[in-house]
């Protein structure tokens, strides 16, 4: 083993083959939803699929950067990178650009960065680093305060930057503390509360009550067993109860009005394809148009001609469903999920706690990035601004996507090394 | 410290992953493969399809005139559905209408369709269209769409050419060729020969964006259709004689039919009064079509084809055939004006009794007629009267009365020759020669029309046929006219002898000193004609003439009928000769009687 391969370890060549793949499939789709034709001159920087060629570069350059850094640097510096990007997110709001309503952006003239993006790996990395400490224990009430902190401050900074569908990310982290032996009951508690959530604002909280009640003295009535655990019913009905009264308060109070009809547009309860409903209504159109084999690379006649707004950047998933069909977005699918897999496959063999907490993560987020918005593209969630990893246009998105995996591919080449 | 090994949760994390892929692979699979509907909202958005209007044929004579040809006009399209936030205001200020027209127009538009394109504005022109279309892409829905419109150089014809209009809903109906608002040949040749003027639509399907500007052809034209362009039309009609005919009958109601007595081509059919072409063609059409729908003239009627006059005199020349062909005369045979019946039928005219066939032709003699038609009547070898007359009947039918030529003329009127049956009824059985005596000079029930009577002077120029009357000379590059228009239809009767007889007649028309026409005889050109005074029941009486020219090598044959103007010596006669000097060389030797012609008002000041 040369020195050379030894200090960057044995990077896993199917996360790397996998990262390859997709990013080749972004860039062509970017080409196709922005370029007029299909013999544009691809080093354009003046058009978004020259810069993003760029940006790729870049973002190769920054990856193998990461593979000659020293393992042992992210731990070690964890809570210092998490730390600056704190201050870094703080300055965002003090100095910051404002982008499509979210005080987000640092612009350096004609280059705008979004910090945010790169907050997700620090997290990640303080996330795993505390974890990862000998007498921290997922059980104890302060291991869990404390993770909710770590999670928390970033997210309500970015919150604090009216960019609510980022901030939403780190509910991605409960996976991680889940793996580390947060209860299931939070889980399912909040799958519970999830579908309490639509199913009042779909029947009103009066229905969705009265059901809840009935269905405890059903519980009580037919499980005998239960019954020796009433007190534990009582409660949870009453918990249930009080988040049912609760959510017509959050629904028309805390939410804005965007976020309202999004949802409501998303549950079937408005129908307004000219207004809230047009982004998705235009990208189902698209994407169902697609076939079994779509139609063609550079033939997707609504992603061409714009009828689907953001095609290039969150709604990039429209040109692969349009041009590539059912075999291509499912091409994409399986590809996503073989990322993911893998990165959980590959952090389960970690020697070090640090290393397995921090691939959870980066797996949590890509997940969490992956299915919010195709689900979205697809009409099965409300419209939430995130990209899709690797295809989206945007460099701040895929350089941040980029760090956050190869510090994972980092790792696991390094894992030997681990005593 | 313990920790608890949570080696199992990475299945559920993994299952968590799995279970929401499976879910999208589920979910795409509903929208891309098992449901369509987006495919057709896709096509419906991006897609649009446009007519590609090929040129319709144009319409040249005999000497290859342009009488038709086309002009581009720009029609506004609208598709309601992609109608949003445009400023109305702006929008109608630019074409020039008034915001309730645009309300009008757009409802007519979406009650017809909301998804399929309307015209919203007919016909603009270059210069109407130039000021929109420079900021096309601030009204979504809106396009021009180029069309042809009819245009005519010269003023004549218009009964003939007929007129292009707007595809009625009964159109629509019998040929799913046409859409609404297509353009269909609506009389004369534009109808008749519809098929072969349209051409062939095309249509273009392209790609539009989402601010409806069209970016582009679909699937690189795959499924694009040119469209054809329509055959031009040469007709047989002389452009030249067919104006001067016009110009003669200026300030006189009735016809003019002249035919190539060879081809059966016609050369001029004019109906007057008649009216300018043009003013049927644009978005005046309907204003100017009302107007002279209204005309107490009827300047819309084709009179060559639709007007039905009694014959007069100029039947005589039948009567004769038939009467020499019977051989109850020979041109030699001498009768009187006097007898048995011939008081209703005198004779207006003092000439000279008794007379021959020829002279009687010359003369014009009733009497004489009347006498050989009773002599037919009474006629041994036939069992009665009444099978005598319907031997007559016969053989007068196949000069072409009584029924419409198979031609390219839309809508004919046969006219009528009586039957027996109808005299049947009309007198319950009990009649005789004397009842129907009428008949023998052209008048009576007996009704022909312009075309049936210069087909007429055909026959007597062919010497026994002719050949059905029509337009048509070539379609396209094809030189062979339709077959049915080479047919010769032979007439009853066949004998050159007796046809030289009648011409002769004919000849003395002009030739004698007593002849009916004798006002015009031309020395280098031989003609053979009769004239007819037509009794009716509208007035005055029709002044009529038929005529062929040259009489050995007949070039043309010819009929004029003028309405209430009097003898058929004053007015049809000197038309018809001067009509037939034009044709024949060119030029006209007597200018005076042209000019009285021409400048004859008998429309206004009819004088006896």
């Amino acid at each position: 083993m040369s020195k050379r391969e030894s200090f960057i370890g044995s990077p896993d060549w199917i996360l790397l083959v996998l990262y390859m793949v997709l990013i080749v499939y972004g860039w062509l789709s970017i080409y196709s939803a922005t370029a007029t034709s299909e013999t544009a001159k691809v080093f354009e920087l003046s058009e978004r699929y020259g810069k993003q060629l760029l940006w790729i570069g870049m973002a190769f350059i920054l990856g193998f950067s990461i593979l000659l850094i020293d393992a042992k640097f992210f731990s070690a510096f964890a809570y210092a990178i998490y730390g600056i990007m704190l201050v870094v997110l703080m300055a965002v709001l003090v100095v910051g650009t404002t982008v499509a309503g979210s005080k987000s952006w640092f612009q350096f003239g004609s280059f705008a960065l979004q910090p945010g993006e790169f907050a997700k790996f620090a997290t990640a990395l303080a996330l795993a680093k505390y974890l990862s400490l000998n007498n921290v224990d997922m059980r104890s009430m302060k291991t869990k305060l404390m993770a909710m902190a770590i999670i928390g401050a970033p997210a309500l900074l970015i919150l604090m930057q009216n960019d609510t569908g980022s901030a939403l990310v780190y509910v991605a982290f409960i996976l991680v503390l889940f793996r580390e032996g947060l209860s299931g009951i939070t889980i399912v508690s909040g799958i519970i509360a999830t579908i309490l959530f639509i199913v009042t604002v779909i029947f009103g909280e009066i229905y969705v009550a009265a059901v809840l009640v009935a269905l405890t003295v059903l519980v009580f009535l037919i499980f005998k067993k239960v019954r020796k655990n009433w007190s534990g019913l009582l409660v949870g009905m009453g918990l249930s109860l009080i988040f049912v009264f609760s959510v017509h308060y959050t629904f028309n109070n805390v939410l804005e009005e965007h976020q309202r009809v999004r949802i409501q547009v998303m549950l079937g309860l408005k129908n307004d394809p000219l207004g809230a409903g047009y982004n998705v209504n235009q990208a189902k159109i698209a994407i169902g148009s697609g076939g079994l084999t779509g139609k063609g690379y550079f033939k997707g006649m609504l992603t061409r001609n714009h009828f689907v707004p953001e095609q290039s950047t969150d709604f990039i998933f429209c040109t692969i469903g349009e041009e590539r069909g059912f075999i291509g977005s499912g091409i994409l699918v399986l590809l996503f999920l073989a990322l993911m897999v893998r990165i959980i496959q590959l952090a389960e063999r970690q020697r070090s706690p640090f290393s397995r907490i921090y691939g959870y993560g980066a797996a949590s987020i890509l997940f969490f990035h992956f299915a919010i918005n195709i689900a979205m593209t697809i009409g099965l969630a409300p419209v939430v601004g995130i990209p899709l990893p690797f295809f989206s246009y945007g460099g701040s998105s895929l350089w941040a996507f980029t760090i956050l995996l190869f510090i994972f591919i980092k790792q696991d080449a390094n894992r030997l090394n681990v005593l | 410290m313990y920790k608890k090994n949570y080696l199992g949760r990475k299945y559920v994390v993994i299952g968590i992953f799995v279970a929401i892929a499976f879910v999208f692979l589920g979910r795409l699979f509903y929208l891309q493969v098992a449901s369509n509907q987006y495919q057709l909202s896709a096509r419906n958005m991006a897609l649009r399809s446009i007519v590609e209007y090929p040129p319709r044929g144009r319409i040249f004579d005999r000497s290859h005139h342009l009488l038709v040809y086309n002009d581009a006009v720009y029609d506004l399209m609208v598709i309601p559905r992609q109608v949003k936030n445009i400023d109305t205001t702006k929008f109608c200020q630019l074409l020039g209408i008034t915001k309730e027209f645009f309300e009008d127009q757009m409802q007519k538009a979406e009650n017809y369709s909301y998804y399929k394109p309307s015209v919203f504005l007919k016909q603009l022109s270059k210069k109407e269209k130039g000021p929109i279309e420079e900021i096309m892409y601030e009204f979504p829905g809106f396009y021009f769409q180029t069309r042809t419109l009819r245009h005519y150089p010269m003023p004549i014809a218009a009964n003939v050419l007929g007129n292009v209009g707007e595809v009625s809903d009964n159109d629509l109906r019998n040929d799913h060729y046409y859409s609404p608002g297509d353009y269909i040949g609506k009389s004369g040749i534009e109808k008749y020969y519809e098929k072969e003027l349209r051409g062939k639509k095309g249509s273009r399907i392209v790609e539009v964006n989402v601010h409806n500007i069209v970016k582009g052809s679909f699937q690189g034209g795959k499924f694009d259709t040119l469209a054809v362009q329509g055959e031009d039309v040469t007709l047989g009609l002389d452009a030249k004689l067919q104006e001067f005919g016009q110009k003669l009958m200026v300030n006189k109601t009735g016809s003019i039919v002249a035919l190539d007595p060879k081809t059966g081509e016609i050369l001029a059919m004019v109906s007057s009064p008649s009216y300018d072409p043009n003013l049927l063609v644009g978005r005046s059409r309907s204003e100017n079509y009302n107007r002279l729908l209204n005309d107490s003239l009827k300047p819309l009627m084709n009179r060559a084809v639709l007007g039905t006059y009694p014959p007069g005199s100029t039947f005589k020349p039948v009567d004769a055939l038939i009467a020499l062909d019977e051989g109850v005369i020979t041109a030699n045979t001498m009768l009187t004006c006097q007898g048995k019946a011939s008081k209703p039928i005198a004779c207006d005219e003092n000439h000279v009794s008794p007379l021959d066939m020829t002279t009687a032709l010359a003369v014009s003699c009733n009497s004489y007629f009347w006498k050989t038609f009773k002599r037919i009547m009474d006629d041994p070898k036939f069992d009665n009267m009444h099978d005598a007359y319907v031997d007559w009947y016969n053989k007068v039918k196949t000069f072409g009365f009584g029924e419409t030529f198979n031609t390219d003329i839309p809508y004919e009127r046969p006219g009528n020759i009586p039957s027996r049956r109808y005299f049947n009824k009309l007198y319950r059985g009990s009649w005789n020669a004397l009842t129907v005596r009428s008949l023998s000079i052209g008048q009576g029930e007996i009704l022909v029309t312009p075309i049936q009577m210069a087909n007429e002077a055909a026959i007597l120029a062919n010497r026994g046929y002719y050949i059905d009357p029509h337009f048509i000379e070539s379609i396209g590059n094809n030189d062979t006219v339709p077959t049915k228009f080479t047919v010769k239809h032979y007439v009853a009767v066949e004998n050159p002898l007796y046809y030289k007889e009648v011409i002769g007649g004919m000849e003395q028309v002009f030739d004698s000193s007593i002849g009916t026409a004798r006002f015009y005889k031309m020395d280098s050109i031989t003609q053979a004609g009769k004239t007819g005074t037509a009794q009716n029941p509208h007035g005055k009486d029709h002044s009529l003439f038929i005529e062929f020219a040259p009489v050995d090598n007949p070039k043309i044959a010819i009929a004029v009928i003028i309405e209430n103007a009097g003898y058929g010596t004053t007015w049809a006669a000197p038309i018809a000769s001067l009509m037939v000097e034009e044709y024949l060389t060119g030029k006209i030797t007597r200018p005076k009687l042209e000019e009285r012609m021409l400048k004859a008002d008998l429309n206004h000041d009819p004088r006896p």
